[in-house]
């Protein structure tokens, strides 16, 4: 019988054939004959990413993480392609775990590159949602603009992400989420917020 | 050099400061972290003076390759040249100054300027200047190649560069640090390691509160109290990571050792079981670690566990001055960018198996690795350099002058000196701070030969 593993607990999800899979899918998918023209689809999807951007906005990091897929990457990559991530070191690369681990840590209190916490806020843009070889999986892609505002003054954190859904029994779940900083393979003053 | 101005300028240095008087014996005034003339005079007397950390040779694995580094705030192209010889050149062009590579890494054997299209050769031999009959002069004088670093040296493959003629070689300049370097590289198969990209940070605060940091023992519970406990969160037994600070850090067998030169290492290995699996068994948690764990012990049996410990944290902080250290399965690199601004990075390293010994498990071991190396970056040296940037805010207040090292000082029997100079104390101790501030504070006094070379 296939043991189960609650992936919050332990990572067995995170494995060779991951990786292939999750390299592949992010390799060459913004075709413009793979977008989705539907605006009611589209909205679908730019709700979803709202959502989240507010989520994390205001710190409701339960409901964050149960916008994801219970085996699920959040990846930011070290390098403009993104790189491999068997091969080479991304700035996070977290699974279920890994992800709780930082919200965890984030409430600790002794955080203290979070103490006192960024105050930040989101904008959304250019949402543009392309189809798979899977009918069950979308990718998005977004713009987004991050404004923080901590210690001694306001910046901004700006980049691109990629999506990917998945259709669960009755609903579209975060897969895998890849945050693409414009300056991810500069140094970066103090990246402890969940971007 | 311009004699009446560097004259001038080294008289003037000199006489800056009373340095023993910003250096004693158990503090240092906070001066040396905020005085913007300090740093200058530290880009010349240390960055300049000393051998300075530049890359690692798996970084320019092929002829023509190159990085772009700094040497202080000079920038520099570290390439092999098309005939595989390291060399640091200035990235600057001879005419009027302007840098001639942009780019952070890639592959050239000519470099062209942008502004007026004078090109070099990677040796940074003069190649052609535009329109060469509107000058009267001979451009085969040496004068018009690219300035390089008169002293390039690899330590197995750690490249470190400097300008100082008068520099001991390399090799008497590392002295007894050599001996926790090989043991780093050698627990990897033929004790070769290759850098795969960086977790890269920066901060606002001067660069040696970095160079403080990488020896201490005493911040490690406080600073890294999230860290400890977020990765012991799910264990049996709390004993993941640097568990080992927590009760009585010293009286544990691990200690600080002060190895002359500015160099200090802290060897945290006699926390650990010696026994194959014993770094895994503290490893915290990371994507994949029991997928990999499994399939690996399924593979290999009882020989998994050797196998483990390369995707482990190596337990050491060896700390080169004034900008290189190994901690982990990192090579961190610190960089001055201002008196009040320093660069943090911290290159990953893979595991590199030409023989095969690990029977096609490199791949699988690297995945691993690659993560577990994540940790530290992501969810401790944050907060350190948050830290780092509340010292220099605090340092402002003009009026509380001094910052303290003392910790160890003056308790009998605690700090040990051995017959070839090597001081260690117990983990916490601040004696290393106070060893390397010492050659800090020689060096600034010193007057360093710095001179360029040309191709002739």
């Amino acid at each position: 019988m296939q043991t189960v593993h609650d992936p919050s607990i332990s990572s067995y999800y995170v494995n060779d054939r991951l990786y292939r899979r999750l390299v592949e899918s992010f390799a060459d998918w913004q075709k413009d004959e793979l977008a989705v023209l539907r605006p009611d689809e589209r909205d679908r999807f730019r709700m979803l990413l709202e959502r989240e951007a507010r989520l994390l906005d205001q710190l409701r990091f339960d409901e964050w993480l149960a916008m994801y897929a219970r085996e699920c990457i959040y990846w930011v990559p070290g390098t403009p392609e993104g790189g491999d991530p068997r091969r080479e070191i991304a700035i996070c690369f977290d699974d279920r775990r890994r992800m709780e681990d930082r919200i965890y840590r984030l409430r600790t209190g002794y955080a203290w590159s979070q103490a006192p916490k960024s105050r930040t806020v989101r904008m959304i843009s250019n949402v543009e949602v392309f189809e798979t070889d899977s009918s069950i999986a979308r990718m998005v892609r977004s713009n987004f603009l991050i404004s923080e505002f901590r210690v001694d003054g306001t910046r901004f954190l700006s980049g691109w992400c990629g999506h990917r859904f998945v259709r669960s029994a009755h609903r579209w779940e975060i897969e895998v989420r890849q945050v693409n900083l414009i300056d991810c393979d500069q140094n970066l003053r103090n990246p402890s917020i969940v971007l | 050099m311009l004699e009446k101005l560097t004259h001038a300028r080294v008289e003037h240095a000199a006489e800056l400061y009373d340095w023993d008087e910003l250096v004693r014996e158990d503090r240092v005034h906070r001066l040396i972290y905020t005085d913007p003339a300090i740093f200058a005079l530290e880009m010349t007397n240390v960055f300049g003076a000393v051998w300075v950390y530049l890359g690692h040779e798996s970084q320019i694995p092929r002829n023509d390759d190159y990085i772009t580094v700094r040497l202080g705030l000079r920038p520099i192209i570290l390439l092999r040249d098309s005939e595989g010889k390291i060399r640091g050149l200035f990235n600057r062009c001879t005419h009027r100054g302007t840098t001639l590579c942009r780019k952070d890494k890639g592959s050239a054997r000519i470099f062209t300027c942008p502004y007026h299209g004078w090109s070099f050769l990677n040796t940074g031999k003069l190649r052609a200047v535009p329109w060469p009959d509107g000058y009267a002069c001979d451009f085969k004088d040496a004068k018009f190649n690219v300035a390089q670093l008169p002293r390039v040296d690899s330590y197995r493959g750690f490249i470190f560069g400097t300008l100082n003629a008068d520099a001991p070689a390399l090799l008497d300049y590392l002295g007894a640090i050599t001996k926790p370097i090989d043991e780093w590289l050698d627990r990897q198969p033929k004790g070769k390691i290759a850098v795969c990209e960086a977790n890269r940070l920066k901060y606002k605060g001067n660069w040696k509160l970095a160079y403080d940091n990488s020896g201490d023992g005493y911040h490690v519970v406080f600073s890294h109290r999230s860290l400890l406990e977020m990765e012991n969160r799910q264990a049996d037994v709390a004993n993941k990571g640097m568990s080992y600070y927590k009760a009585s850090p010293d009286t544990a067998p691990m200690y600080m050792a002060y190895m002359g030169h500015g160099h200090h290492f802290k060897d945290k290995r006699p926390n650990i079981q010696k026994r194959a699996g014993g770094l895994w068994a503290v490893e915290g948690p990371a994507p994949g670690s029991e997928h990999y764990q499994h399939e690996l012990r399924r593979r290999f049996g009882a020989r998994a566990e050797e196998i483990l410990d390369l995707a482990s944290s190596e337990p050491v902080n060896i700390n080169v001055f004034p900008n290189f250290s190994l901690l982990g399965n990192h090579i961190q690199v610190f960089e001055p960018v201002s008196v009040d601004e320093t660069n943090v990075t911290w290159y990953g390293t893979a595991v590199v198996d030409e023989d095969g010994v690990l029977d096609g498990a490199v791949d699988q071991i690297n995945a691993l690795r690659m993560r577990t190396q994540e940790q530290f970056p992501n969810f401790g040296e944050v907060d350190d350099l948050a830290n780092f940037e509340e010292i220099q805010r605090g340092l402002a207040c003009q009026e509380d002058e001094w910052v303290y090292m003392h910790r160890g000082l003056g308790i009998p029997g605690r700090v040990k000196t051995d017959a070839d100079g090597i001081v260690t104390a117990p983990a916490t101790d601040e004696a290393f701070m106070r060893e390397y501030i010492k050659e800090w504070k020689r060096l600034m006094q010193s007057r360093p030969r710095l001179v360029v070379q040309r191709e002739p």
